[in-house]
């Protein structure tokens, strides 16, 4: 070969070598610390208040911060507050903010802020819309207090505002609280421990976060929601991994770090693989709802609704979703077990054994004459289509129903259970959903238990008695009393039946403890601070 | 020539007005509210009721239609109900790993399918021939998704040589890329080899019956070069025409296998939105992959005056 | 061309003026007589279902998982359901979605094939919608058009079907524009013969076998995007078994239980296999010249 076409050759070969070290060539931010997790949905809305998803409050603990937060025993504490005094008659709250805290374009978190971010999520919230029924006033008294005034000495207030899951009074600025509450914000502002990278957002697939450095956390250690929120990665990654056996393989290769809800059969999988540790949280839970129409027969009679309670049996739901027995607690109370207001009073028709000639009976005297049961099987879900067989199958049972089983995606179960028409028009008389155990826990923040008729969840159950205990149970005085009245309550709803509540089963967290520490349990909204990786 | 093509592109016009508007009417007539689907779980049905206001998902279906054309002019896609971003802006995002699968499946196909269509054809009604094609047969029989699963299994849960899920793009390293494609573009890529396989082996056979392959065969030219040489040319088009037919498998494929793999391609991003109710998406999305197989049903009509001199237009 | 051939496609079996040797045919035509036989098993399970199958439906959650034994011959699933009773069901279902698919897209297909290919006016206008709803990626109108009206059994079947439409069509319609020129054809409209008798008697047979075998595609690949699009979960009911629900619903269990998957995905493969099998076969007994107009 001549020197020619040799030096042409070394040069073609050098030339090669760069533009493909170029290509191979890390991209800068591969140095930093990268916390990489999949959570249960994917980052779809960014606006908190707007909709009450679950995934929403995740994003939005990320980047916004909270008056108050809840521990890890899910007791209220201080966070944006400094100090508050409470007047003698218990109606006026006066709040101080602390001091350090910014906005991520560097602006100062006011007053202000916090009282436009309390009405616009007032406005949306059923716990939030509670309290502001009894608010007369909420004011900014200078740059860092304000002022609540309410007119009956409601108790909750603290508790409402130290809310651990959705939605969650995050304080906003002043300017995105002001957009109308039926409309969503763009801009994603806060004073939350991270800032949300629009720039590198890939709805359904990528949703990126890096620390924010000028937060000023609290100094005592983190615990829960609460205390200080110290941030020691440089970016959180959550990824969309719809399929959960990809999601779970991910995690088992190290593709990833942190699986928030793995599928409950890939546990033994998880557990067996080293390095991987799964931990959960004592409240955390997922409770189910069999919800029924109030509005239509058979289900507008109670009777037709308490016959329910023979047919439906609550273990068969826990053994098929979570058959893992540490994960499942067989609960029959309406606020779940495991929890401050559990309670079971009147539950001995659910507990008892199934009895298909009573249920036979109630229908009858409920007026039953056959008419078809329109049920919304919800399929693409993993623990509702799964529970949905098994009711079908239950019901099935009983020979006398007629049932109409219509499958059908989640996004038409939605849509469908709003119409309040009859089931032959459009309408439903049965459908399936859940809650999480920390939402239904309290009678103020459990929406499905609400009978307020029109104004109540679907299904829209109408009692006027269990509305008036509900709020006998936010006025009273300490814990003892709210026990009593949990009493009746639970005594009322056994007795007129808003849904049927089945479960509880808890969905653990699964993380590379080989490469996290510090890694924080909540019930629902898991906080993302704190945690180390290697 | 070129009057040809003017003629084809003119023809697509309508095609894709049709489209259009029979994907609007589809989706407007759907039940399923996206209102109610953004709302969440605890939403109160006046909630529901204020963000369809809001969304100008209450207004009468016409006005939806002439204003979703009006802004198609404009080359406006619409805009994400859900996410609030433009449709140009989500499929700008997920362009590169739906074409780098595309291409890739399409790469892998070929490079595996022709030769074992030649060979089957070479050796045709012997045991290779039999094999080779009974293999091709499974990758047809088999769904893409259980394809998917078992390479899955055995390459990146057993043997851990490739990654599990995912997709690294192009600016991580070319490497990186080509070693989180592999696996997809193989279980893709199977129905699709089976399809050229056969097509490459029956126009194989076809050909080498020919007079002038045997006159080449008398005059000494080796069997090889015969077929590479002679028989593959004029075997190119019905080779590409099952090319072209394949791209239907494939659009629908590369929506499951982004599924299996995880890859945030357009497959997913439309099966998202449908089952979200976000009509925006759907809309731009099919319009676009209609266009798209309208192209490419031009350009493999156009390539077929290279590889047979007969066809003009 | 030999009028003879193209009227009746079938004339190496009908011309023959000694007892048809079946024997002979059969081994000189393996691939139909095997994919047959296979497909004649699955019509018989098919049909024998309630009395060969357990409970499909029953299922009891503390039976789940179970690896395939003498009570459970596949298994069990998630919900303690045996899984051999589901496949066995299961081949109904898909058998009935791929058959149904093929029969009404030939049907369909050959009407508007016929027609289109006899009036050019009309032609015009049919081909480009054809065209559009071919643009359209079949999966993805299925999904819509499933979402569409909430999911049963028929309505999978039309959303597999519609897509499959325009492809009948266009092969019906090529073989209608090169039949329609010949000129016994022309006699046939000189001589004053109806449209509707010209297009029945004289157009349609010529259809017939190219028909057939592509009807056989169709029906495999009706199987298969069933699968599909169980998978993704805009299929057939969860409750109803078909193969494709079987696996869907089994796949995050794929390391756990593999059985939940195997034992159906291998009656996929092969059914789509025996399918392919007696098309391929049909195809090459029937004029090869119709044949590769395909």
């Amino acid at each position: 070969m001549s020197t020619r076409a040799s030096k042409s050759g070394i040069f073609f070969a050098t030339a090669l070598l760069l533009v493909y070290g170029w290509f191979a060539m890390s991209p800068a931010h591969a140095q930093e610390k990268v916390l990489r997790a999949v959570m249960h949905a994917d980052v779809r809305t960014l606006d908190p208040i707007w909709t009450t998803q679950t995934i929403a409050a995740i994003h939005g603990l990320m980047v916004y911060d909270t008056l108050f937060s809840s521990d890890i025993n899910l007791k209220p504490q201080p966070q944006m507050v400094d100090t508050w005094t409470v007047s003698p008659d218990r109606k006026v709250y006066t709040f101080k903010l602390r001091d350090g805290l910014k906005f991520h374009d560097g602006s100062p978190v006011t007053a202000k802020d916090v009282v436009a971010s309390m009405n616009r999520w007032g406005k949306r919230d059923s716990a939030g819309k509670q309290l502001m029924s009894y608010t007369t006033s909420l004011v900014a008294k200078d740059s860092k207090t304000f002022e609540w005034t309410m007119r009956e000495p409601y108790g909750l207030l603290i508790d409402t505002l130290a809310k651990s899951a959705s939605s969650i009074p995050f304080v906003m600025r002043e300017k995105e609280a002001m957009v109308d509450a039926f409309v969503q914000i763009t801009e994603v502002v806060g004073s939350g421990p991270f800032m949300f990278k629009r720039d590198e957002w890939v709805p359904g697939s990528k949703t990126v976060y890096v620390k924010f450095k000028d937060y000023v956390p609290r100094k005592e250690p983190a615990s829960g929601h609460a205390g200080g929120k110290v941030v020691k990665v440089d970016r959180v990654e959550f990824l969309w991994m719809s399929d959960p056996q990809t999601a779970q393989a991910a995690l088992a290769a190290g593709e990833i770090d942190y699986l928030e809800a793995p599928a409950l059969d890939f546990l033994p999988i998880l557990k067996a693989t080293p390095g991987i540790k799964i931990e959960t949280h004592p409240a955390m839970g997922t409770a189910g709802i069999l919800q029924l129409n109030h509005l239509h027969p058979p289900f507008n009679n109670v009777k037709a609704r308490q016959a329910m309670y023979y047919l439906i049996n609550n273990a068969d739901y826990v053994n098929t979703i979570s058959p893992d027995k540490s994960l499942q607690k067989l609960c029959f109370s309406y606020f779940g077990c495991g929890v401050a207001m559990e309670n079971d009073t009147g539950s001995e028709p659910y507990k008892g054994p199934k009895n298909i000639a009573k249920a036979e009976q109630l229908f009858k005297e409920a007026g039953y004459k056959g008419e078809p049961i329109t049920i919304l099987h919800g399929t693409d879900h993993p623990y509702i289509n799964p529970a949905n067989l098994v009711m079908i199958q239950q019901l099935r049972k009983a020979k006398f129903l007629n049932l109409d089983v219509q499958a059908m995606d989640w996004g038409s179960v939605v849509s469908r259970r709003a119409k309040k028409e009859t089931p032959a028009q459009g309408g439903w008389n049965i459908f399936i959903t859940g809650t999480n155990v920390v939402a239904s826990s309290s009678p103020i923040t459990h929406t499905q238990i609400g009978m307020g008729c029109e104004k109540a969840w679907f299904g829209w159950p109408c009692d006027k008695r269990l509305e008036d205990l509900r709020k006998e149970w936010a006025f009273a005085p300490d814990l003892e009393a709210r026990k009593k009245v949990m009493v009746e309550l639970s005594k009322r709803a056994y007795d007129q039946v808003p849904y049927i509540p089945f479960g509880q089963w808890s969905n653990p967290v699964a993380y590379r403890s080989d490469r996290l520490s510090g890694v924080q349990m909540m019930p629902a909204v898991p906080p993302m601070w704190n945690i180390e990786k290697k | 020539m070129t009057a040809y093509i003017a003629r084809r592109l003119l023809a697509t016009i309508p095609v894709m007005v049709f489209v259009a508007l029979f994907v609007f009417l589809l989706l407007h007539l759907t039940p399923g509210d996206p209102a109610a689907l953004i709302a969440g779980d605890d939403a109160t049905p006046e909630a529901i009721a204020g963000i369809r206001q809001k969304l100008g998902l209450d207004r009468p279906i016409w006005e939806q239609f002439g204003t979703f054309v009006m802004n198609l002019m404009r080359g406006d896609l619409g805009t994400s109900i859900f996410s609030g971003l433009p449709v140009t802006t989500l499929v700008a995002q997920r362009l590169e790993p739906t074409i780098v699968l595309a291409v890739s499946t399409l790469a892998v196909a070929i490079v595996f399918a022709v030769p074992m269509g030649v060979l089957a054809a070479w050796k045709a009604r012997t045991a290779i021939d039999r094999v080779v094609m009974g293999f091709s047969v499974l990758g047809f029989a088999l769904p893409v998704f259980l394809i998917g699963y078992l390479l899955i299994y055995v390459f990146a849960i057993q043997l851990r040589w490739l990654p599990v899920q995912g997709y690294r793009p192009l600016e991580q390293g070319i490497d990186q890329t080509a070693r989180s494609i592999v696996l997809p573009a193989f279980a893709l890529g199977m129905a699709y080899m089976a399809l050229i396989a056969r097509m490459t082996r029956a126009s194989m056979l076809e050909v080498l019956s020919q007079d002038y392959i045997r006159t080449a065969r008398a005059k000494g030219v080796a069997t090889i070069v015969v077929l590479l040489r002679h028989a593959l040319k004029n075997a190119a088009v019905p080779i590409v025409t099952v090319i072209g037919i394949g791209l239907t498998l494939l659009i629908s494929g590369v929506v499951i296998t982004e599924t299996v793999f995880n890859i945030p391609g357009l497959g997913r991003l439309t099966v998202d939105a449908i089952l979200k109710r976000d009509y925006p998406i759907i809309q731009g999305l099919i319009i676009i992959f209609a266009g798209v197989k309208v192209l490419v049903n031009l350009l493999i009509d156009i390539s077929y005056v290279f590889f047979d001199p007969r066809i003009r237009y | 061309m030999n009028s003879a051939t193209i009227i009746a496609p079938i004339a190496p079996i009908a011309a023959a003026s000694r007892q048809f040797d079946w024997l002979d045919w059969s081994r000189r035509n393996p691939t139909i007589v095997i994919g047959s036989a296979i497909l004649a098993v699955f019509v018989l399970v098919a049909l024998l279902a309630p009395w060969i199958a357990g409970d499909q439906l029953g299922f009891e959650p503390l039976n789940r998982l179970k690896s395939p034994s003498a009570e459970f011959w596949f298994g069990s699933d998630q919900f303690g359901r045996d899984v051999y009773s589901r496949v066995v069901y299961g081949t109904r279902v898909s058998l009935i979605v791929g058959v149904s698919v093929a029969a009404i897209a030939t049907v369909i297909g050959l009407v508007i094939g016929v027609i289109c290919g006899y009036y050019p006016g009309i032609d015009n206008v049919v081909m480009r919608v054809m065209d559009g709803l071919m643009a359209i990626p079949g999966i993805l109108l299925a999904i819509a058009l499933i979402t569409l009206m909430q999911a049963s059994l028929l309505v999978v079947i039309v959303a597999i079907t519609i897509p499959e439409i325009p492809r009948v069509v266009r092969l019906v319609r090529s073989v209608v524009l090169t039949v329609r020129d010949l000129p016994y054809i022309e006699a046939a409209v000189a001589t004053g013969t109806r449209a509707r008798i010209i297009m029945i008697r004289h157009i349609l047979p010529n259809t017939l076998a190219p028909l057939i075998v592509q009807a056989t595609y169709v029906c495999a690949s009706a199987i298969l995007i069933e699968a599909g699009l169980s998978f993704l979960g805009a299929g057939t009911p969860p409750e109803i078994p078909s193969w494709g629900n079987i696996i869907s619903q089994g796949r995050t269990y794929f390391q756990i239980s593999p059985w939940i998957i195997f034992f159906p995905g291998l009656m996929l493969a092969i059914a789509v296999l025996a399918i392919n099998l007696v098309g391929d076969g049909l195809r090459d007994t029937l004029d090869p010249r119709i044949a590769r107009r395909m």
